[in-house]
Parts: C-alpha cells; structure tokens; sequence
C-alpha cells in the first residue's frame, strides 16, 4: 500500500468500516510510515473536537405539527364541522397508538441491530479458529451436510449444492446465535468465506431480503418457511445478494 | 392497527405507519437541511416539503432503513430550493453569527464544569461555522458522516454515488476541515 491509497482508507478505518484484512493493510502501512501516522493522529484529533450531539439541530416544536397536519388525517369523510371534530380527537388517538408503534419498532431496531452483532462474531469466531471450529461436518455433498443436522437441531435447515453458480459449499456446524443453537451452513467464494445461519422463527412469515453491514462484514437476512437466514461474509454486497439469489432460486427447484 | 369501521381507514392508516416510521428521524432529517441550506426558515421549508414528497411516494419505499431514504428526498428538495433561490448557494457564511438567537446552541452537557461547557460550546459553533463553510458536496459528505452518523453505504444512497466516491470525498472534506480548523485556532489564541 502507498500513501496516496493510505491517505484515503485511512478515513475508512477511522470510520470503522474497513474489512479485517484492508484493515491490516492500513495499519500495517501506517505502522511504517511517520507521515502517515501523523495525519492519521490529526484527524483524530479533529474527530475528538467534533461533539456531534452538541452539532446537531433540533426541529423547531411547530414543525412537526404541521407536518402532520397535512398528512391525511383520520377518518378522512367530508368536510363537515362534526367530522372535523371527530377527526382530531381520532387524531389524538391515532398518536398515541402511533407512539407505541415507534415504541415497538425502536425495540425491535435494537434487537435486530442485536442479533446483526451476534451473527456477525460468529461469524469472526469461525474463522478465527480455522482449523478448531469452522466446520463438524466437512463435505460437499448436501445429501451428506443435511442430515446431519438431525437431531442436533429442532428443524431441517435447507442445505443447497450451488458450486455450478460459483459458490462452493464447504459443510455445516452447529452454532450460537442469541443464545440459541443454529445451523451454519459453510460456503466459500474464491478465498472468502461465507457462513448462512439458520434460526428456526416459528410463525415468521417469508420476508424479503434486506442487506446490512457491520464492521466491514455484509449481512444479507431474510426468512422462509419458519427459517430466519443470515448470510455473512467479507465479501462485497453485491455478490453476497448474488449468493443469496442463487440461494433462494436453489430451494425452489 | 386501525379500528374498525372508519371510512378511508386505509388512507389513514398508511398515514399513520408513516408517521410512526418517519418522524422519529425528524430532527435528523431538520439537522442535515440546516446544514445544506443554512438558513433556519428554508430548513423548516425544505423538511416540509422533504415529509410532504416521501409520504406521497411512501408506497415506492422498498423497506429498510428509512432514513438514507428520507435524506435522499430532503437533499433533492435542498437542491431545487438552493436553485431557485441563488443566493442561498453563493452566500459565504463567514461564521460570524447572524441574529444571535439563531445559532444559540440547543443542547446542555450533563456533568461539564461551566468552563468546560464553554469551551465545549466554543468548539461546537466554530466547527458548525467551519463545516457551514465547506463547498457543499463536501459539507454533504461530512454531515451525513459525522453527525447523522450514516454508514459509507448510507451515504452513497443519499449522494447516489459509488461508495469509492464517498470515501475520496470525505477523505477531502476532513482535509478542508481539518485546515480550517487549525486556522481557526492560531486566530482564537493570537
């Protein structure tokens, strides 16, 4: 790595959001580079100065209000004085249900944001001890990798062959997630590893995918058939959606 | 969520799941107006306008995190409102605050000695003054990053730039700032 690469991902380390192995890159270089090091330290120096919550503006009281008032409000039928009336004092409910639901969805945010983080150090932690831990089950036959999960687990996770799509599967393990046992099936793309975890989600109905990242490492998630699913990797969005795609595309045959 | 038995429950009620989404973000979506238009009233235009224009599209909203998708109307609104009215774009903010009241700072730090929260407050005005006056695709980068705290991702779906871009620009943007800064204080101690 030179300088002028350094001097830019310099900042994305700063912003935590450099994959371990760029991460690498970058200390080590800075390591080795007084100059470097010393901007690195000045722009920590400009982060600590910046108190972002003293930064921020807040809306003026009035304006919320206004936005709602031009929202339809409920119930939204003719024009005449009485319903006039009845809309605000339904308005008033309406906001008190409208601030549980925030309630709800801010917990729900939290916990979500949670078990990103908890799939995400599984994830490191498989690939930390490498030889320990990353596999129970070595092969890459799914007629192999499926069954044995039985037993092991309250549900059969689906285990799908797509080495023909570029993504080749390696095996599966058991492993924790949200203190639960959860299947983790193992796939590799190029030198990157790529781990699904299964969680049996009873009552879950099928959602769509949403893509998410955390410390350099891309989260895709969605669920099916009373499955929650993370796929986790180093690998780029992109490709971990193809993988994803390819997933989904392979259940259905 | 809705009671039964109310006409144009639908309407209302798509109303309401947007209010519960949306509006949390408010004072964030305000804080990025009021750094992209610096001015107090067009802020207050721009995150009207922003809330108007998202609800009616809320239906082409495909889920996740609503507020890059909240930050991307409100900086198109900013645009068209810095287009029509020039002098918000060309106007230098040299910092120096106008009308007093406006820049007062609406936040109190819990357990500061009052020398601490003044120096704390001291600091915070001059770097919303130096962050006011960086060229604004710059400013955008900077304020999206460190104050409202959105992921390299984030921010390339409010620029709807490649994330390689966000990162050379803020890299810049702190380069600008960072320059700005020290100037700021060899003035303040001389």
């Amino acid at each position: 790595m030179n300088c002028d690469e350094a001097k830019v991902l310099m900042h994305a380390l700063i912003d935590g959001e450099l994959d371990a192995g760029h991460a690498r890159e970058v200390e080590a270089h800075i390591m080795g580079c007084a100059d470097c090091a010393a901007r690195l330290r000045e722009f920590q120096e400009l982060r600590k100065a910046m108190t972002p919550a003293a930064m921020r503006y807040t809306a003026p009281a009035g304006l919320r209000e206004r936005i709602e008032g031009k929202l339809p409000a409920l119930p939204a039928t003719g024009a005449s004085r009485r319903a006039v009336i009845k809309g605000f004092a339904g308005g008033a409910a309406l906001s008190a249900i409208a601030a549980s639901g925030v309630l709800v969805m801010v917990m729900r945010g939290d916990d979500q944001r949670r078990v990103l983080g908890e799939v995400v150090s599984a994830h490191l932690r498989s690939l930390q001890a490498q030889q320990a831990h990353l596999i129970d089950v070595q092969s890459s036959d799914q007629h192999t990798v499926k069954p044995w999960f039985n037993g092991r687990l309250d549900v059969a996770p689906p285990v799908v062959e797509l080495t023909a799509q570029g993504f080749t599967l390696l095996g599966g393990r058991l492993d924790y997630v949200d203190a639960k046992p959860v299947a983790a099936i193992v796939y590799r793309r190029r030198v990157h590893i790529i781990n699904l975890f299964c969680a049996p989600a009873p009552g879950s109905g099928n959602s769509g995918a949403t893509m998410e990242s955390l410390h350099g490492y891309n989260v895709r998630r969605w669920s099916e058939n009373g499955l929650n699913l993370w796929a986790v990797s180093d690998i780029n969005a992109e490709e971990l959606a193809e993988f994803g795609e390819k997933f989904e595309a392979a259940l259905k045959q | 969520m809705m009671a039964g038995g109310v006409a144009d429950a639908s309407d209302g009620s798509r109303a309401e799941r947007f209010k519960a989404l949306a509006l949390p973000h408010l004072d964030d979506v305000y804080t990025l107006a009021r750094y992209l238009l610096r001015s107090a009233s067009d802020a207050d235009d721009a995150v009207q306008e922003c809330y108007l224009r998202a609800f009616r599209h809320f239906d082409s909203f495909r889920g996740g995190p609503i507020k890059p998708w909240l930050m991307a109307i409100l900086r198109n609104v900013a645009h068209a409102t810095s287009g029509a009215n020039v002098r918000l774009v060309f106007t230098a903010d040299t910092g120096e605050p106008q009308g007093g009241a406006q820049i007062l700072p609406l936040w109190r730090e819990d357990g500061d000695t009052p020398e601490q929260a003044m120096l704390r407050r001291h600091d915070s005005e001059t770097m919303r003054a130096l962050i006011a006056q960086l060229p604004a695709e710059f400013r955008e980068v900077i304020v999206l990053r460190e104050i409202n705290d959105l992921s390299y991702r984030d921010i390339a779906t409010v620029i709807e730039a490649p994330i390689g871009t966000v990162m050379s620009r803020l890299a810049r943007a702190r380069g600008m700032l960072r320059e700005a800064w020290i100037a700021a204080e060899g003035r303040g101690q001389s």
